[in-house]
Order: C-alpha cells, then structure tokens, then sequence
C-alpha cells in the first residue's frame, strides 16, 4: 500500500450487555445509578480487528487512535482500548448529554480531520439506542466508501481493503480503496479480555481530554424522545405434560 | 405533503419487507411516490401499481444502483428529497435500508429514525430500544423526516388490481466514493423467508451439533411449512447459517406461531422473537428463561418431544 494507515476507532460506554434496563420513574430514560457499564460489544470487535490488523501488517499500520464520547468514566473504556493496542486516545467529554448519531458523526468527522485517519472501524451500532446509523453517516459526511456490518476484512496487496458483509439471507463481498469505513458484526472476531498488566500499562499511554466545543461543533438534538416505556409484558409460563397436551393448547389457541 | 417510499425488488416482485414498510408508508396518511432502481427496477413497476395509495412511480435504472451500494443510492434519494414536497422518506429496516439511510441523512443533514414499529403521526414514532427491552416514542424536528421501517411490526399491503399511476423515469446522479460489488453468496433454501414465514421453528444450543439441528428442526420445520432460525449459540457453534440467526443482532421476527427447540432464551434471543403471536418452548431445562415468555412450554428431552411431535401433527 502506497500510505500508511492511521485507524481510528470510536468506542461507546454502554449499559452492560447483560443486564436489563429500567427505566426511570419519569419515563424519560434509563436508570443509570448503580448499573454497570462496559464498552458497546460491537465496539470490541472493531478493536479487536484493528490490532489484528496491525499484527498482520506491522509495517502497513502507523497508528491506531480511539475516541470516546461520553462523560468522564468513558476513560474507562478508552483504557481497556490502550490496553488492547491502540496507541493513543481522545475523550470527547459531553457529560450526560445524549447525542444523536447524526451529531456523533459530526463530531467524528472533527476527530479524523485532526487524526489525518484513513481508515474507521466501529460497531455496526450500539447495544443502548440501537440505531445503526453512525458509521454510515460518518461515511456520508466524509464521502469515503462504508462496508458495513462485517464478517471478514482483508488487506490485498493492491491496497485495496475486501469486507465480507452479512446481508438478508447471506453474505456480500465489497471492495474499495482507502480511506474508507468497516463497521462490525458478530462474527467477525472473538475479542480477548485484556489482562492486568496490560491495564496498568496503558495508564502510560496518551488520553486527551476535549470538549465539543474544542473542534467547532455544538451538540443539536433533532429527535425529542416524548416517552420510554416497558414493551407489553407477556402472559407465559404456562407448562404442559405432554406431546399430546402441548398439541392439543394449540388446537385451544389456534395457532395450528 | 407527501411521502416518498424507496421500495426494495426482487426480479418483478416487491420484496416482502417493502411490503411492510409501504403499509408504514401507507399510514403516514399522505400521497405516496414509490421509487424503484436498479436495472431489474422496471419490471416491478406492474406490481407496485397494485398497492393502493401510490400515487406515482419513479424509476432509475442504471446498472450503477444494482445490488443497491450506499454510495450510489444514497445521492440519488438525497437528490429527489431536497427542496421537494415530501415531507417523510420510508425504506424497510433491511441490510439494504440499514445501509443507505443514514447516509442520506448525513448528505442533507437529517436525522434518520431506525427500525419503527408503530406511526403515531408523520413525525411522531414508536422504536425498540436497548434490545427490545424499552420502547421510545420518538418525535423528530426535523423538516423532512426519514425512517427505517421494522418489517414484523408492520402487516404487508395487499396487492389489488392495478391502477393507472404515472411513471417517471430519472436518470443516474452522480454517486459519491464508493465501494465496488465484487460477489454475494446468499443460502437457498427450501423454506419459507424468515422475515416473514407465519411459522418459525428455531433451534439452539440443545440440539447438540449441526447434525442433529439438522434432523431434529428440518422434518418439523416441513411439516408446519415454517421458516427455520436459530440462537445466536446455535449459530457460534457452526449448527446453521448466520443468516438464520434470530435476535438483537439478527432477524426479528413476529410469526403467528414460534417453536423454540433447545434454546435457554438469552436477553439478546428474546428481542428477536417475543412479539411472535404464540411461543412454545421445548427445552430440558425448566429453569430456562424462554419459559416465562412462552405462551406453552414442555419440559424433556428434545431428542424425544420433537420428533413425536412432528410425527403426531
């Protein structure tokens, strides 16, 4: 590859992927008190794969840079970031303030210009809101090609980046040059735990602290959330003894 | 006021989760403009004329928008949007959907809403959040507002007799840096589609290994005429395609009748299934978490029940 790459990797802190929210007493948001919070899954895997890459191509990959929007304990997760192998880091502190993708991206697209990056790896979306829009937004605002939801990245020696894409029923293969954006699927790697050492090492590496307001971008909220309420609670529960039982409930209920 | 509806074809059929999104579209209350592209977009156009409340049909069909990349349909829908009358843009919350919508609101600097599942009013909806586990109605500010629609929370529209609706052809806009097709391998399969089979028998982690899934789901999967899914464990474990996975991370479905087989029901695997009509869960575990969601539940050996099951059907 003519350039070198520079990845940046924007990871969320997110509620853990295995609790179950509550929601607030004013149906307005999530109960965050007490809860504990871990780096959005598919965050991980775009980690992951950036130091895969960067082991497979040691001479190809100059430096990978993550970023983290979020209040002040969003260190944490850049800290598990550092400790995985990225070289350096940037907290773009917004307090509690939620912020849309579309504002996300802004933000990002402020962050690669500083960064010079080339190449943006990041989760398909995130466990919390669940959109899935900001690595294509991201994308749009920065007219770079977008592979997203991805299940296997490869580096040819033509520089040019193959994705194998899950799609409806199957997979994709799509090809582009850098610079360009890969978000994440499941499948595409089994992200480590980080060990203690490696934590208490990347307490060394760099850890940036910004505001919004440093890279010229305000935070604008487009969507108005009027109401956050449980799904409609199901009636299970109910056990049968039998085959013939089971089928007979069904016959009762109509479903076959 | 009116609604443009980017509808997804298959040869000259509309896919089954455009369906659902044009019923969202529908709903939306306003004129519908159905934009169909690609090369094969023409020979769906028949089709769409079956849907009530189209009111016009417009068509690109450039070889550029085949296999639907972002980076060339993104600017084309950009391009019909801006300075228009439509005030809503709607597009199923498919791989395709997901892909390119967020990249139109990044090109006219709007706020996409994801995956709704119920229209309050055109700027007012109701979308999953945090897995399925908190639902937000969400009102947008924007002066056009974009949604992706979730296919199993939406009825498809019928298809009545054809009404005479104007096309309009538009020609190829310039896309912007993109990535290149290069192959797809999409799973054939006997069965129903998943997205929208009114029956699904899914199996997990308890059927032990792929050849057992096999024997175990296929024979009763045949028998109900149902799409086949699967747990994300299931899938980790190499029994099935990713493609049948069913979850926060895969396919959310809502079939008039779910049979989960050997699956302990995990947070992320609920997501995925409980606005199904009617659950039954077949596991060895009665401790299992799919049971409190499932409207019947039998408790035993998999190996045994769905066999006799599928013999006494």
């Amino acid at each position: 590859m003519s350039s070198k790459v520079r990845i940046l990797l924007p990871v969320k802190r997110v509620i853990d992927a295995a609790l179950k929210p509550r929601i607030n007493k004013t149906q307005t948001g999530i109960e965050s008190a007490g809860v504990k919070f871990s780096i959005n899954p598919f965050d991980d895997i775009a980690v992951e794969e950036a130091i895969k890459i960067k082991n497979e191509h040691k001479d190809l990959v100059e430096s990978i840079h993550a970023v983290s929007i979020g209040p002040a304990k969003a260190q944490d997760i850049l800290r598990i970031a550092l400790a995985k192998g990225a070289d350096t880091s940037t907290l773009i502190d917004v307090q509690d303030q939620e912020v849309e993708p579309l504002q996300v991206s802004k933000i990002l697209k402020a962050v690669q210009e500083r960064q010079n990056s080339n190449l943006i790896i990041l989760g398909k979306q995130a466990i919390d809101d669940d959109s899935n829009q900001t690595g294509q937004m991201l994308a749009g605002l920065l007219n770079w090609p977008q592979a997203t939801n991805a299940s296997k990245v490869k580096i040819n020696s033509d520089s040019t980046v193959e994705v194998e894409r899950e799609i409806d029923g199957g997979v994709e293969v799509v090809k582009a040059s850098l610079p360009m954006i890969i978000t994440t699927d499941l499948r595409l790697n089994e992200p480590k735990f980080v060990t203690l050492p490696k934590m208490m090492k990347a307490k060394k590496k760099p850890l940036e602290k910004l505001k919004v307001e440093d890279l010229g971008v305000s935070i604008e909220k487009r969507l108005e959330i009027l109401k956050l309420e449980d799904p409609p609670a199901r009636q299970g529960g109910l056990k049968v003894g039998s085959v013939d039982e089971l089928i007979a409930k069904l016959k009762e209920l109509k479903a076959i | 006021k009116a609604t443009l509806a980017f509808v997804e074809t298959s040869g000259s059929k509309i896919t089954p989760s455009s369906l659902s999104a044009l019923r969202a579209a529908q709903q939306l209350g306003n004129p519908i403009t159905a934009l169909l592209v690609g090369t094969e977009a023409k020979g769906a156009v028949d089709e769409v004329k079956k849907v009530s409340s189209i009111d016009k049909i417009v068509t690109s069909s450039s070889e550029k928008y085949d296999h639907y990349l972002p980076e060339q349909v993104s600017p084309l829908v950009a391009s019909l949007l801006k300075d228009s009358e439509y005030t809503n843009f709607v597009v199923a919350a498919s791989a395709v959907g997901k892909n390119f919508l967020p990249r139109v609101g990044a090109l006219l600097d709007l706020q996409p809403v994801s995956d709704i599942i119920k229209v309050v009013s055109t700027d007012t909806f109701v979308r999953p959040t945090y897995a399925g586990n908190a639902l937000a109605t969400v009102k947008s500010k924007d002066s056009q507002v974009l949604v992706s629609v979730r296919s199993s929370a939406f009825a498809p529209v019928e298809l009545g007799s054809a009404s005479d609706v104007a096309v309009e052809d538009v020609s190829f806009v310039e896309g912007g840096n993109g990535a290149e097709f290069v192959s797809e391998e999409i799973v054939k399969s006997e069965r129903p589609d998943l997205g929208s089979a009114k029956v699904v028998v899914s199996g997990g982690r308890g059927l032990k290994n792929k050849e057992e899934f096999d024997k175990i789901i296929n024979p009763l999967a045949e028998k109900l005429n149902a799409a086949i899914g699967a747990s994300r464990a299931a899938v980790d474990a190499g029994f099935c395609d990713n493609s049948l996975q069913v979850g926060q991370t895969g396919k959310v479905v809502a079939p008039d009748l779910y049979i989960a087989v050997g699956i302990s029901g995990a947070i992320q695997h609920l997501a995925g299934m409980k606005d199904a009509k009617t659950i039954v869960a077949i596991n060895k575990d009665e401790e299992a978490p799919i049971f409190s969601v499932a409207d019947v539940g039998l408790v035993g050996d998999v190996f045994e029940i769905v066999p006799e099951l599928t013999s006494k059907l």
